[in-house]
């Protein structure tokens, strides 16, 4: 094995050295993707039920546990349908590339303590640069369908993502200031005490603006079916419109896992063994996503950026500089201190915050 | 490129087609939006999708043969379409109504007002994004009061309740004890909705301001309803024409200001307040008595015309029958609320978002089985 490879987090005591670890955690990650979005599924489908006074589906295997399996048969056997008007080639190659990426994001997260296919250094750098490849495929999706509908959505998507992108990154700096380390690994360890409750504001501006990244409930305008149908996958149909499907729930499954690692303290915790902690905290955080969903109406388009440019990107700027000071200057401050104060600046800020601006404007003159 | 080019790059509207099958046409209505990238420029309504020529089928029926057919029109609310068509026949003949046979239609009239407003609400709140909750509890809601037209009519969507001169049946007793226990358990469902709602940031950011419609335009293009009170047009035909025995009720009628889509969500919900008022006190005052007075079965109004009118949930609907002396209409005519409603829509949706559209024609609440008959 070569010495300069930045992958060295091969276990020492690991029998077969460094491909065989590769291997491993290749086939692996992607039986965890899939059975963990077939889990996803299960609980926005149920879980949603629940919420909106229905039963949800419960046909299928106890509890509908079988249901994202029959969604899936369903789905492969359905003709692939290809507009006539569509670029051909970017419209095939457009669910695989907003898959690829979400499938490597998992690459660099540990499901407990140096279990992970790749220790990168810069873990968490490399998450947020491959995370935006995803939005590529999304728009070449829109493009290629030739369908206005769909070119709307991917265009939302990529005006959200760019946007969103500011925030997410500065609210991870402020955990890498903590932490003092980008390595997915590491920030796991540094957390005695969850980062939740150390950098909570970075928590509230990491989870928006990852649940806006990731296009879920409300900021979800990219498909948003009351307006654009199905926006960006309109023309979707079969196995691509599946992939695009995974896609979603892997996305979803991986900004969870990711605000496990950063905030929730990854896979430590008590009693249980630490990959089932990991497991449970990512279906924790994805509850609360479902939860936003059946809630709250969506934001329009102009409203979402502003969000971001207006609330959460001068916010994040806030709070970095806020734990950039305290890391400088009180380094060895007492934990539970800093947690009530954290806590105590995030509530002010988000309401002195809130009254200074209004979300979007308003009418144009046509 | 450089940044002049840039800042010179041409952009060219284009034409996006909403409908017919859209999932939030409310039914068949297609509209043809120009759009400005996500601004609204101009939209073009094509209607007809759902035409039945229910009008000309008038003419190919009885007089009572006609009225299964009216529950087509608005099929959201059959009821208040029942009572329209037998209020213009009943004027053109000049038939009497029994009094218990009154209070039982103004005891169905309110209801449907009450689904029609579930309806309008739940459904508002979905092209406004909020996946499928709010419209699922409405229709739990609405249920209660569907399984109640049951007990009366033994149907729960196309009623054909309303006769010519009273009601098809008396209810039956199981009727008032389940109307009481609604009148018990629906006020405090309302609180709970509106308290989860209207304080809500992004259902505020969504609808305040957004798609006015200013009050002399609502006059000058006849809309009635909610929308027209909601832009401070201060007119319910069960004040201002009262119809039935809606004068012994009190009630209120609640107007808003702005005109907007919060305006008309909120009036909707003060509404079902007040439907519920007019109903506690119904149960209090309904008579004994026959429910339907006696008429011939094949009606022959005297040569003549007349027009009659309601507050439907939607706003007012109308019923104008030509007659001449034989068992069939010679023509009918229906005041559809929804499609005089719906021609204030491109005024109030240009220069807005695409996003604001389907929200603005949400707020505006209208069924296609009306608008295209």
């Amino acid at each position: 094995m070569m010495p300069n490879l930045p992958m060295q987090a091969v276990p020492p005591d690991w029998p077969g050295g460094y491909w065989w670890h590769w291997l491993f955690f290749s086939i692996l990650l992607i039986a965890f993707v899939v059975i963990m979005v077939m889990g996803a599924i299960w609980i926005e489908r149920r879980g949603m039920g629940r919420m909106q006074s229905r039963l949800g589906p419960n046909r299928t295997g106890p509890f509908g546990l079988l249901q994202p399996v029959a969604d899936a048969i369903k789905v492969l056997l359905k003709e692939n349908i290809v507009p006539d008007s569509a670029d051909k080639l970017v419209h095939w190659l457009a669910p695989v590339i907003a898959f690829a990426p979400v499938m490597m994001i998992f690459a660099v997260v540990p499901f407990q303590n140096g279990a992970l296919l790749a220790d990168l250094n810069i873990g968490i750098l490399y998450v947020v640069a491959v995370s935006s490849v995803a939005t590529l495929g999304v728009f070449m999706a829109g493009w290629g369908s030739s369908n206005k509908y769909s070119l709307l959505g991917a265009m939302r998507n990529v005006a959200a993502v760019v946007s969103y992108e500011m925030p997410l990154v500065l609210a991870i700096v402020g955990v890498v200031l903590v932490a003092g380390s980008l390595s997915m690994n590491d920030i796991v360890l540094a957390q005695d005490i969850p980062f939740i409750l150390l950098q909570p504001l970075g928590f509230l501006l990491f989870f928006t603006a990852g649940c806006a990244e990731i296009n879920r409930s409300p900021f979800d305008l990219m498909e948003a079916d009351s307006e654009l149908v199905a926006g960006f996958h309109t023309e979707y149909s079969g196995m691509k419109f599946a992939m695009f499907y995974l896609v979603e729930y892997a996305e979803a499954i991986a900004i969870s896992a990711i605000i496990t690692t950063l905030f929730l303290g990854g896979w430590r915790g008590p009693v249980l063994p630490p990959w089932l902690w990991f497991i449970v905290k990512i279906f924790i955080v994805f509850f609360f996503m479902v939860w936003t969903r059946t809630t709250l109406p969506r934001v329009r388009i102009d409203q979402l950026m502003a969000l971001a440019w207006k609330f959460l990107f001068p916010l994040a700027l806030i709070n970095l500089f806020i734990t950039a000071i305290q890391v400088l200057v009180w380094p060895d401050a007492l934990p539970w201190g800093l947690i009530i104060v954290n806590i105590a600046i995030m509530v002010i800020l988000v309401v002195v915050w809130s009254k200074f601006f209004k979300l979007g404007w308003g009418r144009l003159e046509v | 490129m450089t940044t002049t080019e840039l800042m010179t790059l041409k952009t060219e509207p284009f034409v996006l087609n909403f409908g017919p099958l859209h999932p939030s046409t409310h039914g068949v209505y297609r509209m043809r939006a120009t759009l400005d990238g996500e601004v609204v420029l101009d939209i073009e309504p094509v209607f007809g999708y759902l035409h039945r020529g229910i009008e000309k089928l008038a003419e190919e029926r009885t007089y009572t043969g006609f009225i299964p057919l009216t529950d087509r029109l608005d099929y959201i609310c059959p009821m208040s379409n029942n009572l329209a068509y037998c209020l213009a026949v009943e004027k053109l003949a000049g038939i009497r109504v029994p009094e218990r046979a009154e209070y039982l239609r103004v005891i169905m009239a309110e209801l449907q007002r009450l689904v029609n407003h579930f309806i309008a609400v739940g459904t508002f709140l979905n092209d406004c994004g909020a996946f499928m909750t709010p419209v699922v509890y409405m229709l739990r809601e609405r249920e209660k009061i569907l399984d109640m037209f049951d007990m009366v009519c033994g149907q729960r969507l196309t009623y054909n309740y309303m006769r010519i001169g009273g009601v098809g049946q008396d209810i039956p007793e199981e009727f008032l004890p389940a109307l009481r226990k609604f009148l018990g358990t629906t006020p405090r469902f309302i609180e709970e909705m509106e308290w989860l709602l209207k304080q809500n940031e992004i259902l505020l950011a969504r609808t305040k301001g957004v798609g006015i419609l200013p009050r002399d335009t609502a006059i000058n293009c006849g809309i009635s309803g909610p929308v027209a009170r909601a832009s401070g047009v201060n007119r319910d035909l069960r004040k201002a024409d009262p119809y039935s025995i809606y004068d012994r009720f009190e009630f209120d009628i609640p107007t808003g200001e702005a005109g907007d889509c919060y305006e008309r969500y909120r009036v909707r919900i003060e509404e079902m307040r007040q439907s519920l008022r007019i109903l506690e006190q119904v149960t209090k005052q309904i008579p004994g008595g026959p429910v339907r007075a006696e008429v011939p079965h094949l009606i022959r109004p005297p040569r003549g015309e007349a027009y009659a009118h309601l507050e439907a949930p939607k706003g007012e609907l109308g019923f104008y029958i030509v007659s001449d002396n034989s068992i069939a209409p010679y023509r009918c005519h229906v005041r559809p609320t929804s499609l005089i409603n719906l021609t204030a829509l491109r005024e109030m949706v240009r220069g807005w978002k695409v996003a604001d559209l389907i929200v603005i024609f949400g707020s505006i609440d209208i069924t296609m089985g009306e608008v295209d008959r």
